[in-house]
């Protein structure tokens, strides 16, 4: 009797144990995107490249792009940057940026410094209706696949990194490129 | 009694009378003192009570922040894409509170179904989206696509 | 050239410690097993190995920040070559891999301390201490190596600069409080190795306390200190002005705290009267489990949290694996082998086992209940019934009342006799003590705050309550004094000094909390340019903002004045909006006029149309005394560390 009472507090950590690993389960940064399989939201956005020049959804259609937030304060964007470069140069897939709560300044150096594998980058002024805000974007980085038809396919959220490129990128690129 | 056995006695006695002490006002202070999380498309549905403190939050809206002239008053909107609330705050707004960005906000909701404020939180760190916004965010999104594949 | 290689080699050291730690953790075992001397040796040596060459990853990690490697993929994330020299080495424990670096780091220090400073120890008993150690070590470098490495690389695709460190976490507090922490966390690990060690052998009696109480007492000084300044930098620096926020992460250094005191006092019961001693060890085991359990909290994301790190769920579980294995393996092992025979001695309701018995039992409940709040929204949430998070609301219904019990039974417990007491002699010891103690707590609010309040009551009367009593111990102590009661007062020891200063700390905290909760005035206000305000009993003018410029941030340095109420300046306040250039992040920066009896704190809120400013004024009296109170504590356990009974070279069998 004595003995199974010492067997306690070893009960209770299982329990507790349990609704750990339960709750590792419902961590909400593993979700996925609600917005797979739905056409990407209207926008129109000027460049940073030319302020002057206006993109807008219809401009993306008929080609199978990556859409990547990205900005120069974030840290985790140097650090997929490489890949990004990989997925721009070596395997020929137009990357398109969307500078997000930069200033263009710091943007353009940061292209200058890490290279620019970047198409073009959407910019959002104040005031213009906001591309990132209709994707739910939250952070940076953050990637998206956007089919010919401009229907998203894919979410990222977080590094991309040279594994995720090679092996889920890449082939819905080529998937959705057929 | 051989003091033995009342010693063993004296042990158990103090602990089932801190345990029962403990457990009771435990209790009573949770259930005192939690606050649930309603999401704007709930809110917009009048299930969340109006005489308790509840935690409700999404992102904010772009545009919607409008703030008095001659004090700090300041009223948003926050979003899950479905539904909007607004929220009335009079204190000072965390470093990262911007448009755009996820935030939670603990308070009260008044008759026209606004949430008066007494804490905005918005974590120190660009990536961060609060938990319970990022699931409403996703909760709206399915019952949006479930109302679309049943008309 | 060697530069370019320094992470490789800091990488090459921490997989060789972690070669070591495998062979200490399993060697001396088979050693203690096979009784052969041979094998048992090769625990000292291995964890000095450990140490040098933990040292020497921890050294090259630093260098590389400090050289501005950037193709490291952790320097590139937490540093910046704009970032001063000194937050770059903070920089290195400032994230989740260099933080963990540190953590294995002060684990391999405590175990070679234990190493060097056990020689007394029968030989087998070290070995087996040493081996559990190097368990965990094993366990938490995999961890480091296959999960959190900080010597990754970005290759070949370096950044040319880097991210920079959190904002938040550049400061004085940071370089200082992590490392406190773990010293205090990870020290725990001592006292649960003697507890393990001690159930593996059988060996759970009065020499095993002795042995174990100097390590208890050393980490929980520096986990003391860990939490002080934690507080501490919580209060300036997030500006908010509160010290205490009850989020999972304070409330994760909080439990071991209450556990590990629990298990101090546990300890000298069972080394001085050999009883609780199943109970010493389950506390042993908790102690050290708790510290894993914040690691757990902390790290997988399970639980928001103001700074929570990056969460990972890999590394969630992973932990929780390792968390499984430690305590799930340690507890049935205690199941199994703890003494289940009660010990023949025998106490009565008033004795000081007694009393140190129900200072074990507030600690616990109290623990509990911290515990439960802090994952109730973890369990609700796992059962699918909501979100919902518990507010400081309840953890300050309970922990205000238990608290105030456990202060109660601290006053009595020191003048309490071992073993028996006769109701009318304790009476006689503390009858004066309580009176006054009563009086002057009910005269408190009311000298100081000019009405009734309760809780100021309360705090009042058991801070007085705590003192008398420990005068009151003074002077029984030194009752029989030939030579005058000051010499008397020398020959107490360390031990007992220590004692008195640990209690004299929590008067003082008691008088912190008590009056900064109940007296405390904030204010947030909109000032436009040369407007006056009114907070408390101050008067403070708003002079306009001008822009100074930081090594790695811009600022908006608002300029305010206290003045007098004929508007003759006192003092200039210099409150901060930073912005840091590479995170973009905005920092705000209070301004404080601190003082022993009141702090005065401003902090900038946000820039409002027409040139005005939000800002927030508070008024904190004896905010100070909180962390000074930590600190008496802190020094309280390292004084009964130096007691020099616990460095006989054989200490004596009880």
């Amino acid at each position: 009797m004595k003995r199974l009472l010492l067997f306690l507090p070893l009960a209770i950590f299982i329990l507790m144990g349990a609704f750990f690993l339960r709750g590792l389960e419902l961590d909400p940064s593993a979700r996925e995107s609600a917005l797979i399989g739905q056409p990407l939201p209207d926008f129109r956005l000027p460049t940073l490249e030319n302020p002057q020049r206006y993109i807008s959804k219809a401009d993306l259609q008929g080609q199978v792009v990556l859409l990547n937030v990205w900005g120069s304060w974030c840290p985790s964007c140097y650090q997929e940057h490489p890949s990004l470069l990989k997925a721009a140069h070596e395997y020929q897939i137009p990357v398109i940026g969307l500078n997000y709560k930069d200033e263009e300044a710091a943007a353009k150096v940061y292209l200058q410094k890490q290279g620019n594998p970047y198409a073009f980058n959407l910019v959002e002024r104040e005031g213009e209706r906001k591309l990132a805000f209709d994707l739910g974007v939250y952070g940076a980085p953050e990637t998206f696949i956007v089919d010919a038809q401009g229907v998203v396919r894919y979410h990222l959220a977080g590094v991309l990194t040279d594994a995720i490129l090679q092996q889920e990128i890449l082939p819905k690129v080529r998937q959705w490129q057929n | 009694m051989k003091p033995q056995r009342k010693q063993r006695l004296i042990w158990i006695g103090a602990l089932v009378i801190a345990v029962a002490f403990a457990a009771g006002l435990t209790l009573y202070a949770l259930r005192a003192n939690i606050n649930l999380f309603y999401t704007p498309t709930q809110i917009a549905a009048g299930e969340a009570p109006l005489d308790r403190e509840i935690r409700a939050g999404g992102m904010v809206v772009d545009g919607s922040v409008k703030r008095a002239d001659d004090r700090l008053y300041v009223e948003f909107a926050v979003t899950d894409y479905q539904e909007n609330v607004v929220i009335s705050y009079d204190k000072i707004l965390p470093d990262l509170f911007r448009e755009g960005q996820g935030i939670v906000a603990i308070g009260r909701l008044n008759e026209e179904g606004k949430l008066v404020a007494s804490q905005v939180l918005a974590k120190h760190d660009e990536n961060y989206m609060p938990p319970e916004v990022a699931d409403a965010l996703a909760a709206a999104e399915q019952a949006k696509q479930a109302a679309t594949a049943n008309p | 050239m060697w530069i370019s290689i320094l992470p490789e080699l800091g990488h090459y050291a921490l997989i060789l410690a972690l070669c070591f730690a495998l062979v200490q953790s399993s060697l001396p075992l088979w050693g203690t097993y096979r009784r052969q001397a041979f094998w048992m040796a090769f625990a000292q040596p291995m964890a000095l190995g450990q140490f040098f060459f933990l040292s020497v990853s921890l050294l090259l990690l630093s260098l590389s920040f400090l050289l501005d490697d950037f193709s490291v993929a952790y320097i590139a994330n937490n540093s910046n070559s704009a970032l001063p020299w000194y937050y770059k080495i903070s920089a290195v424990w400032g994230s989740h891999e260099g933080s963990l670096l540190l953590w294995l780091w002060i684990l391999a220090a405590w175990t070679a301390a234990v190493g060097i400073f056990s020689r007394a120890l029968p030989r087998d008993l070290l070995a087996q201490v040493l081996a559990v150690m190097g368990w965990i070590a094993v366990g938490f470098g995999l961890f480091v190596l296959l999960t959190s490495n900080p010597f990754a690389r970005l290759l070949p695709d370096a950044p040319l600069e880097g991210g920079d460190l959190n904002p938040l976490l550049q400061d004085i507090g940071l370089i200082l409080h992590p490392p406190m922490l773990y010293m205090g966390y990870v020290g725990f690990s001592v006292a649960f190795a003697f507890a393990i060690a001690a159930l593996l052998n059988g060996r759970l009696d009065a020499a095993w306390a002795r042995w174990s109480r100097p390590w208890t007492s050393a980490a929980w000084a520096f986990l003391t200190i860990g939490i002080a300044l934690g507080s501490w930098w919580a209060y300036y620096e997030l500006g908010w002005g509160g010290w205490w926020f009850w989020d999972p992460v304070e409330n994760a250094s909080l439990m071991p705290w209450l556990v590990g005191t629990a298990l101090m006092h546990s300890l000298a019961v069972t080394e001085k009267r050999g009883v609780f001693k199943s109970w010493t060890v389950l506390l042993a085991i908790f102690a050290f489990s708790l510290s894993l359990l914040g690691t757990f909290l902390v790290r997988s994301g399970v639980l928001t949290s103001v700074h929570a790190f990056a969460s990972d769920p890999e590394r969630g579980y992973f932990i929780l694996v390792f968390l499984a294995l430690v305590v799930g393996g340690s507890l049935f092992l205690y199941a199994l082998k703890a003494p289940a025979v009660k010990s023949h001695v025998s106490y009565s309701l008033l004795s000081k086992e007694m009393l140190l018995l129900v200072n074990n039992i507030l600690l616990v409940v109290i623990c509990v209940t911290v515990l439960l709040g802090t994952i109730y929204p973890l369990i609700l949430d796992a059962l699918g019934l909501g979100k919902i998070s518990v507010g400081p609301p309840y953890f300050n219904a309970l922990f205000v009342p238990l608290t105030s019990l456990l202060c109660i039974a601290l006053g009595i417990g020191p003048l309490v006799n071992w073993r028996t007491m006769a109701r009318k002699q304790l009476v006689q010891r503390i009858w004066l003590a309580g009176a006054v103690a009563l009086g002057l707590g009910m005269a408190l609010p009311w000298v100081y705050g000019g009405e009734w309040n309760l809780y100021v009551a309360l705090g009042g009367l058991l801070a007085v309550w705590l003192v008398g009593t420990q005068v009151r111990d003074l002077l029984h102590k030194t009752r029989h004094a030939k030579q005058g009661r000051l010499q008397a007062l020398k020959g107490l020891g360390l031990s007992y000094w220590g004692m008195q200063l640990g209690h004299l700390g929590v008067a003082l905290c008691v008088v912190g909390v008590t009056l900064v909760s109940n007296y405390s005035a904030e204010k947030d206000v909109r000032m436009e340019v040369g407007q006056s305000i009114q907070v408390g009993d101050y008067f403070f003018r708003f002079e306009g903002i001008r822009q100074v410029q930081g090594p790695n941030y811009t600022s908006d340095q608002g300029v305010l004045l206290r003045v007098s109420e004929d508007n003759q300046v006192i003092s200039t306040l210099l409150p901060e909006k930073r912005l840091y250039l590479a995170r973009r992040q905005v920092m705000t920066e209070a301004a404080i006029e601190w003082g022993l009896m009141e702090d005065i704190y401003v902090a900038m809120g946000e820039p409002l149309p027409d040139g005005a400013w939000a800002i927030r004024i508070h008024y904190k009296p004896f905010v100070r005394w909180l962390w000074i109170g930590g600190l008496v504590m802190a020094l309280g356990g390292l004084l009964a560390v130096a007691d020099k009974r616990y460095r006989q070279a054989n200490p004596v069998q009880a």
